[in-house]
């Protein structure tokens, strides 16, 4: 009887990631673009060096524009975003356990979902004047749609059996809503807050390039006017770290309030 | 505390699960309720416990609660039920905490789980636990409430055969005195807890036997009781064996 080893076949499939392998993409991207600048293959007025976008940065930090524009939008984000956060999730805390919520609000909610908020921002305006609400209320509608249905369908996902649980026990209505319900769904409110912060970003720079002295998005467009490529790529780094930031950020709020998962 | 169901029969739209039923649970009684697999076993328990409101009949419990008690009627899950954002301690805690005195909570609930062997994994959470643990806790959970009755839904089936005979063995020793009911398929269970066995039909589950087990509790892990329990357990699997088929049958079809 002839023996051989038995063949491996098992392996792959399970992509790990490798440690440093983003920086040094970052890396890498940088120097090329800055050696092709410097070799004059690319026009400074279309594409200027990463040196040269990050001394605008600097020089605008020196004099104080960086901040002023940072903190408008920081102020607009954070308000408009609150606003969405905790009107979507009452109003989808409200669909998950009320019948009445849910066969009134749902509907509403599909049938509002897709309109981009963008387009309300004129009739917002008409509405609530020039100045600060009517961006708050854009950045506030788009975060409060999507938030509302990740809330109600976080309910969904709490097993019933947990809430007879908590029925079994004489609990009132209000503490199954704060012991089961609410944590039960906060997986699915974190994943609204996920979802609604990029989209109140965009908002957040629309609204500012539609009308602001102050803001990113109004630093970007005024750049663009005057062909200042290199402060124009200042504002979309600055946007894209406030991105990065609030992803973090709700990142680690995700590993502390779901560590029990 | 005595419960009372009164020709209580309950049907899920058209379909008739339960029933009509009149049973009465004495004080301190063990009831165990066997039947067929879908015969509506934890409907019946469901409905004693207030979770679900039947169709027809009603249920009447009857006298005080014992001192001291938080919650009349109280509930083991087959599945647990824990919540798995709280550990365990907080699991036990859920029922008592904003009833007593922060202080009273803590102390009940430690008590709780050296009952029920936690003591050490008072701060795990569910999904650290085994399968044994976690019913552990549900136990715990229903007996810090001190309930006049308790109810069982089949506690110990997600369990496996050694977890469960140790985990047996210890609620057993845990309920000495309560009044409860205990739903199973597991007919030496039953035999094994109860003063008192029904056997429901196959769906819609009504009475169809009644057994008494007239073995002393303490007296059952004896050897000598092992030739009785066994006659007693044979015949209960007479009266169930043709409708339990016809379960299985039914459900494939
Ligand atoms: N919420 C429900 N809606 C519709 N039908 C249900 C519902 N709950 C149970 N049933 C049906 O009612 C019947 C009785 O169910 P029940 O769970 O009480 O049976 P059981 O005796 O506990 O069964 P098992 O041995 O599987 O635990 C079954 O046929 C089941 O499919
Ligand atoms: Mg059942």
């Amino acid at each position: 009887m002839s023996a051989r080893e038995v063949p491996f076949r098992g392996g792959g499939f399970a992509p790990r990631q490798l440690r440093g392998a983003g920086l040094a993409t970052a890396a890498v991207v940088l120097v090329a673009w800055e050696s092709l600048s410097r070799a004059g293959l690319v026009s400074p007025f279309a594409l200027p060096a990463p040196s040269r976008v990050f001394s605008a940065l600097f020089e605008m930090a020196r004099s104080g524009e960086l901040a002023a524009h940072l903190q408008a939008s920081v102020g607009r984000l954070a308000g408009g975003w609150a606003i969405g956060l905790a009107t979507g999730v009452t109003a989808g805390l409200a669909i998950g356990i009320s019948s009445l919520a849910r066969s009134v609000g749902l509907p509403l909610v599909a049938a509002l979902f897709p309109i981009p908020k963008i387009a309300l921002l004129p009739l917002l305006i008409l509405w609530l004047g020039i100045g600060e609400a009517p961006k708050l209320a854009t950045i506030a509608l788009g975060t409060f749609f999507p938030v509302a249905l990740a809330t109600a369908s976080g309910v969904d996902q709490i097993p019933k059996s947990l809430v007879r649980m908590a029925q079994s026990f004489d609990l009132s209505r209000w503490a199954i809503l704060r012991t089961v319900i609410l944590p039960g769904a906060l997986p699915g409110i974190l994943a609204g807050a996920r979802i609604s912060s990029s989209i109140a970003l965009v908002l957040l720079t629309a609204a500012e390039m539609i009308g602001a002295e102050y803001g990113v998005g109004a630093l970007v467009l005024q750049a663009g006017h005057l062909m200042r490529v290199d402060r124009l790529l200042a504002g979309v780094v600055l946007l894209s770290l406030l991105g990065v930031a609030i992803g973090a950020a709700l990142g680690a709020l995700e590993r502390r309030l779901l560590a029990w998962r | 505390m005595r419960l009372r169901a009164l020709k209580v029969a309950h049907s899920f739209g058209g379909l008739e699960a339960l029933g009509p039923i009149d049973l009465v649970v004495e004080s301190g009684e063990r009831l165990a309720v066997v039947g067929p697999s879908g015969c509506g076993k934890s409907t019946l328990l469901a409905i004693l416990g207030g979770l679900l409101r039947p169709s027809r009949g009603r249920v009447l419990l009857e006298g005080e609660p014992p001192p001291g008690s938080l919650v009349p009627v109280a509930y083991v899950f087959q599945d647990f039920a824990l919540l798995p954002w709280r550990s365990v301690a907080g699991n036990v805690a859920l029922p008592i905490e904003g009833r007593l005195p922060r202080r009273e909570v803590h102390a009940r609930v430690e008590q709780a789980l050296a009952r029920t062997g936690l003591a050490d994994f008072a701060r795990r959470y569910p999904r650290e636990l085994s399968g044994g643990m976690r019913q552990r806790v549900g136990i715990a959970r229903a007996l810090v409430v001190d309930p006049g009755v308790l109810l069982l839904d089949e506690p110990l089936s997600a369990l496996d055969a050694q977890t469960r005979e140790l985990l047996l063995e210890e609620v057993l020793a845990l309920t000495r005195g309560a009044t409860l009911v205990w739903v199973t398929h597991h007919l030496d269970e039953a035999v094994r807890v109860a003063d008192r066995v029904i056997l429901l039909s196959a769906r819609p589950g009504r009475i169809r036997a009644e057994l008494a087990v007239p073995i002393p509790l303490e007296e059952r892990e004896q050897p000598k009781a092992a030739v009785e329990l066994a006659r007693l357990k044979a015949e209960l699997w007479a009266l169930l064996r043709e409708d339990a088929r016809r379960a299985v049958v039914e459900a494939s079809t």
